[in-house]
């Protein structure tokens, strides 16, 4: 039996009849057609589909649909405003915080919710952070680097 | 140019990017056909079974279902192999299993409903009965009249028997030496783990017989002429083959898989797209693995510390079946490497490539070299420690000399060019190897156990010349091909055979290309990954692309040049001797104010109103570039670790690379890699491990039993490089994409073992888990 949600994805309104069974990410990925959030893992390890709901970053390859009914949602497509990148954004670019793009917007809505929370994190609170998203590409050496550049920029300094 | 302003050599941002931290790539996932189906495959639980019966009735009459098909209904040609080593024996690989099945995973039926999740439900319902037969696992073991046979025909379970090098003259040595060290060592299963999950989706249109393919493939030019060719016996010109945007190869997206021939012969029967993409337990079951290497070695020395002989005795696991590469990654992949950065007179080794139960092995990150280096490098601790020699002294006694290049080793390889001490000596003191030592002294004193580790490592990338490799068995050339199309406004469109997956293609070719054409990267599209508008290409696979498809770019920039030569100097009235190409436009030399621009020439290119009498129109160049060689980049990893003896915990305190690729186009690009190797071999020395049990089943089939490296694990790491370019290639490149895998792994290794040196533990088998050094101390103090 269908259910009716209503969900606010980067400001946008959606209202769908969905299976309960239906994870969030399939909902977001199909159902809604925004498909910068990526499925890696299906387990919670990988952190590739990291997204922000209701402001926590979350993995919502283990999520249903239905649990997210009333919520804001914001996903990697909705971090730029106004055609500007976010500094984060920025970082992964100015530092080569990416290789194959894969796991990057789980990353950046990890940070996202790092950089809220602590905003001038050290080297070992951004390591610790991230531990729950892997990138098999950079080492996480430049992802570091991006989100160090991304405190500094968000500082203002 | 002065070289400040070059745009080869620069750290330029990667053009990639933008889409990518939008959220706005395309993989294969995100392609949406309309009126798709959705594949789920029915596999195998048993790592080798009699299948009985399959009974698809219940499951096509479930709801949102459009077919069920089996090993009986998709009859085509077996999954090739594309290496014939003397003698192999290559078992036929159906699409979906026939009649029996030989691993935990092994594709049944295929499933197609009308959403991924009605399929799944449906597979659910398929019922196969089988009767179970002994699983065999480890390739020692498996090697063996005793042992259960996966195929009739395959005695012993073996592939191939393959030896490189001079026995006797390798015999002759060891009984010439004063010291021999001998290991026996374990090469660990992996698997790859690119964060994408291998995906597939096919449509055929009926109207047409035209056949489209998306697939996360390394190689999509191999992929359609093996595909079309040896397994759907389709005309490949009817088959497309595109591979978009794809989340990290490392090896594992270079075979051609089941799953993407099944949604092929699928799509043509039911003239409907078909789409499939793993979960990641399907990617630990089936995606090719890596390594798996049992391994003999023993190296023979002089009292003075200088190596007499190698002699290496390995069984290769294969897996159930021989994936596409799978016969070369330990053969001619291996055993060339074993003179190492060395001068060694005598070298033999003899591999034996045997099934067994398990998931077929193919390319993973270094593929043949880092087993060959981890092996080396272990054994020149080893032998330090018993010659009473620093590491580093041992090495450099051995280095092949600066002056010796090109160096004929032993084994087949003719190395470029090469200078390891400078690459060396610059580790040494970037990581402070002197006062490190001391530090160490001080710090067991103190019961704390630092160790620090040495790789000298050497690479081979670009696999070269094709006449060779076809002599040695490969199905296939190893050129590279490049389009370049000069469009009427000066606009430049390069098409590549060679496919990016994380390498930046298309910010460092156009950055080649423009620094060559002396006109503006935004004037440079760098287009891959599709048969559709690419003549014809050999992927990327063992750090080629810049060696072999750079080249090929920098063959048809020649000959756009040379073109645009002819027609300025026309235009110009000049003689072509007294042009000079620079900023962009010929000029007449000593009358810069006599001169053509790149887009002047190009747009009368295909105006064709005043070209040299007889010369087409158009501006556009197809080069094949056959390398004349490999080439060999190599450097000096050091690592430094503290290991706490009472948990068996192992902390990287500092991690130095020093690497030599020659010449580099995109330093910020090469450095990523160099970093990301790196950690790919960490990860193979203390975490990684694909471990089955005796029964054949997975037991780290997810990413909660398979310890993938996190970032709270590991240091920033401290790079820097020397430079030795090429001599065979034009543009004096060598590769990056592996030398940190191929280095780090017996740095990783050594360092810890160095750190154990006063509890006399010598050897540990990777990976090196807290458990294992744990129970090594404690055997070691009884």
């Amino acid at each position: 039996m269908k259910r009716q949600i209503k969900v606010t994805i980067n400001g946008v309104g959606y209202s769908h009849e969905v299976e309960p069974r239906l994870l969030l990410v399939h909902y977001i990925r199909d159902v809604v057609g925004l498909t910068g959030t990526h499925i890696g893992c299906d387990t919670s390890q990988c952190g590739a589909c990291t997204i922000l709901l209701n402001g926590m970053a979350i993995k919502c390859c283990t999520m249903l649909a239905v649990q997210a009914d009333g919520a804001e949602i914001l996903t990697i497509e909705g971090v730029a405003k106004d055609g500007h990148l976010h500094p984060i954004q920025e970082g992964f670019w100015e530092k080569h915080g990416l290789q194959c793009g894969y796991c990057t917007p789980g990353m950046i809505l990890a940070a996202y919710q790092l950089l809220q929370r602590s905003p001038n994190p050290s080297e070992a609170e951004i390591r610790h952070n991230l531990e729950g998203n892997l990138c098999r590409c950079t080492g996480y050496h430049n992802i570091v680097k991006s989100i160090q550049y991304a405190a500094q920029k968000m500082a203002g300094r | 140019m002065t070289t400040a302003t070059r745009l080869f050599g620069s750290a330029i941002k990667r053009r990639e990017d933008p889409r990518f931290i939008t959220g706005k790539g395309t993989y294969v996932d995100d392609v949406k056909l309309p009126g798709t189906t959705h594949a789920v495959f029915v596999r195998s639980p048993h790592a080798h079974a009699r299948i009985k019966s399959v009974n698809t009735a219940k499951a096509k009459s479930a709801p949102g279902i459009v077919a069920v098909f089996t090993g009986q209904d998709v009859q085509t040609g077996p999954l090739p192999c594309a290496w014939l080593l003397p003698g192999i024996k290559i078992p036929p690989r159906p699409v979906l299993a026939q009649g029996k099945v030989r691993y935990v995973g092994e594709p049944v039926a295929i499933v197609i409903a009308e959403s991924a999740y009605a399929a799944k439900d449906a597979a659910e319902l398929v019922d196969v009965q089988y009767e179970p037969l002994p699983a065999v696992v480890d390739c020692q073991k498996a090697h063996a009249k005793s042992a259960s046979q996966l195929f009739d025909d395959v005695p012993e379970n073996q592939s191939f028997d393959w030896s490189i090098g001079d026995k006797a003259k390798t015999d002759d040595a060891f009984k010439a030496a004063a010291v021999v060290v001998k290991q026996r060592l374990v090469n660990q299963r992996l698997i790859t783990n690119a964060i994408e999950p291998r995906a597939c989706a096919a449509s055929y249109a009926p109207a047409t017989g035209d056949l489209t393919l998306w697939v996360t493939s390394q190689n999509p030019h191999v992929a359609r002429l093996l595909i079309a060719a040896f397994v759907l016996g389709m005309p490949e010109h009817k088959m497309r083959v595109i591979a978009p945007d794809v989340g990290g190869g490392f090896g594992s997206k270079i075979p051609v898989y089941n799953e993407e021939v099944a949604v092929c012969w699928a799509s043509k029967a039911l003239g409907r797209p078909v789409k499939w993409t793993a979960e990641r337990r399907e990617s630990f079951l089936t995606d090719a693995h890596g390594r798996d290497h049992l391994t003999e070695a023993e190296m023979a020395f002089d009292r003075s510390g200088k190596i007499l002989g190698f002699r290496v005795a390995t069984h290769a696991n294969l897996g159930a079946y021989l994936s596409t590469m799978g016969s070369l990654v330990p053969s001619y992949l291996y055993g060339p490497l074993l003179s190492g950065v060395y001068t060694i007179p005598a070298i033999f080794c003899r591999v034996w490539g045997v099934l067994t139960n398990t998931a077929p092995t193919d390319a993973l990150r270094g593929a043949g070299r880092p087993e060959a280096t981890y092996m080396i490098e272990r054994l020149m601790d080893l032998a330090a420690r018993t010659l009473n020699m620093d590491p580093v002294e041992l090495r450099k006694k051995n280095f092949i000399p600066a002056d010796k290049f090109p160096y004929q080793t032993p084994v087949a390889f003719v190395y470029d060019s090469g200078n390891y001490g400078p690459a060396l000596d610059k580790a040494l003191e970037m990581v402070g190897y002197r006062k490190m030592r001391e530090e160490q002294e001080k710090a067991r004193k103190n019961g704390q156990y630092l160790g620090i580790g040495l790789s000298t490592y050497i690479e081979a990338c670009g696999p070269a010349p094709s006449s060779v490799a076809g002599a040695l068995g490969a199905q296939a050339g190893l050129w590279e091909s490049a389009l370049l199309r000069v469009h009427p406004t000066g606009m430049v469109t390069v098409f590549t055979g060679s496919h990016s997956h994380g390498q930046g293609h298309e910010t460092t070719f156009a950055q080649l290309v423009a620094d060559d054409l002396g006109i503006p990267m935004e004037q440079v599209e760098v287009v891959h990954g599709d048969t559709g508008s690419v003549p014809f290409g050999m992927g990327t696979y063992g750090s080629r692309s810049a060696a072999v498809g750079g080249s090929a770019i920098y063959t048809s920039l020649q000959k756009i040049k040379e073109k645009g030569r002819k027609i300025a100097a026309h235009l110009l009235e000049a003689a072509e001797g007294d042009l000079l190409y620079e900023g962009g436009k010929w000029s007449v030399k000593g009358s810069p104010d006599r001169a053509k621009a790149f887009g002047e020439v190009a747009l009368m290119a295909y105006l064709a109103h005043n070209l040299p009498q007889g010369m087409e129109p158009g501006l556009e160049v197809t080069s094949f570039y056959d390398p004349v060689n490999f080439t060999f980049p190599f450097g000096t990893h050091i690592a430094v670790v503290e290991v706490d003896p009472e948990t068996g915990h192992v902390k990287i305190l500092r991690y130095v690379a020093v690497d030599d690729v020659g010449k580099v186009i995109n330093p910020m690009i090469v450095d990523g890699m160099v970093h990301g190797g790196i950690t790919h071999g960490v990860g193979q020395a203390l975490w990684e491990w694909g471990a089955y049990d005796d029964q054949g089943q997975l037991l780290s089939a997810t990413m909660m039993d398979y310890a993938l490296p996190k970032a709270d694990q590991l240091p920033s790491y401290e790079t820097a490089r020397t430079v030795t370019p090429s001599p065979v290639n034009p543009i004096g490149v060598k590769g990056a994409g592996e030398t940190g895998t191929i280095a780090s792994t017996p740095a990783i290794a050594n360092a810890v073992l160095d750190a154990l040196a006063p509890f006399g533990v010598t050897h540990i088998d990777l990976p090196l888990t807290p458990s294992r050094i744990w129970q090594a101390v404690k055997a070691a103090k009884k």
